[in-house]
């Protein structure tokens, strides 16, 4: 296992994501969807959370399942999956083979005082989703990793879990919508041009 | 009750039948006796996507998750579910998402086993806290009426319900 924690999220989650307009993206509360609410201008593709903790890999799987002609990227942080860390298991035996998943572990609970998560102190989420039959996994540390984990996310006709293991820097200051109503109807208006 | 716990009955095979009339076409499910005909249902039926779930609060978001994709889908759960749901319901209230949850009752007419009497005292009221409608059959005439009322009030006005299959319709569990 690779303890390094050297990449600010602030460029590695842009890296492997790459243009995200093409995707359906559902993110995971705090950081994550910042990360994705800066990347993205708040776009209409992307479905932020500010609660609702742990059900960001479970909404992402719903939405992989009905919409098999899209792309579906989950990004969430350690501590949210962590939560409901089971998720992992049913994406593993659904397998949508247009869902993958993102998670940026910082190895804290950066929205209240960095209080260490469970991946500080020696647990390993590609270990979990791996165990929990997800058919690609990888951990990405190190910059020169970014871009292969960046096809994977994007190009593999499988289920996919990629770990970004970053730093305590924190994600990017963003003003986002945090009205759960008016993002899913902006989400729905985009995807189906209905409410 | 004669009826055996769990045993398939009419009226899970005409609950099917209304949910896919209603293009429902993803089912989410952790298991219980007394959804059993509807489960197997699901799986058997290439056009439904039926999943398995680990706790039921998968199920909530994975609703969602499906509506914004602009498909119907339904969460079948016993009671004792309901309680791993409740800060997932958040999500329901606060985003006016659709939600069709049939819920087969435990601790109520006739239960045998005290361990699950908290938790089935506690659903109508822990749902109706989180924002959410609960409906009741009692029997199995109510049971499609009760439904289609469900999915007309969650497809048509953005509401969270639960239709609880009371145990009095079910039957309860021997011990």
């Amino acid at each position: 296992m690779n303890e390094a924690r050297l990449l600010d999220r602030k460029m590695a989650v842009p890296a492997i994501v790459g243009d995200p307009s093409d995707l359906l993206i559902v993110c995971g509360l705090a950081g994550a969807s910042k990360d994705i609410a800066h990347l993205t201008d708040d776009g209409d593709n992307i479905f932020t959370m500010a609660g609702a903790m742990g059900g960001a890999t479970a909404m992402g799987l719903g939405l992989a399942l009905s919409r098999p002609d899209k792309r579906v990227l989950v990004v969430t942080g350690d501590g949210e999956l962590l939560m409901n860390v089971g998720t992992l298991a049913t994406v593993g035996i659904m397998k949508p083979a247009n869902l993958s998943i993102l998670c940026v572990d910082n190895g804290h609970y950066g929205e209240t005082g960095y209080q260490e998560s469970h991946t500080q102190r020696g647990v390993d989420l590609e270990v979990i989703a791996q165990g929990s039959a997800i058919p690609v996994t990888r951990t990405v540390t190190t910059e020169d990793q970014i871009a292969e984990a960046a096809q994977v996310l994007r190009n593999t006709n499988a289920s996919s879990f990629i770990l970004l293991r970053v730093s305590t820097e924190p994600p990017p200051a963003v003003k986002r919508s945090m009205d759960a109503s008016e993002r899913k109807t902006a989400f729905r208006r985009a995807l189906l041009g209905t409410r | 009750m004669t009826t055996e716990y769990g045993a398939a009955v009419p009226w899970q095979e005409d609950l099917f039948t209304l949910l896919r009339e209603n293009d429902v076409n993803l089912f989410c499910y952790v298991p219980d006796g007394g959804h059993k005909t509807l489960i197997n249902r699901s799986i058997e039926d290439p056009e439904v996507i039926s999943v398995p779930l680990t706790t039921e609060e998968e199920g909530v978001a994975m609703c969602a998750g499906a509506h914004l994709g602009g498909k119907k889908a339904v969460l079948l759960m016993q009671s004792s579910g309901v309680g791993n749901c409740v800060n997932m319901f958040a999500l329901i209230k606060g985003g006016q998402f659709p939600l069709v949850t049939l819920v087969t009752m435990r601790g109520e007419f006739g239960e045998m086993n005290p361990w699950q009497v908290p938790m089935g005292t506690a659903v109508q009221p822990v749902v109706e806290a989180m924002g959410m409608h609960c409906l009741r059959a009692e029997s199995s005439e109510e049971v499609g009426p009760t439904v289609q009322a469900a999915l007309n009030m969650a497809y048509k006005s953005n509401q969270g319900v639960a239709v609880l299959l009371t145990q009095k319709l079910i039957g309860a569990k021997a011990f």
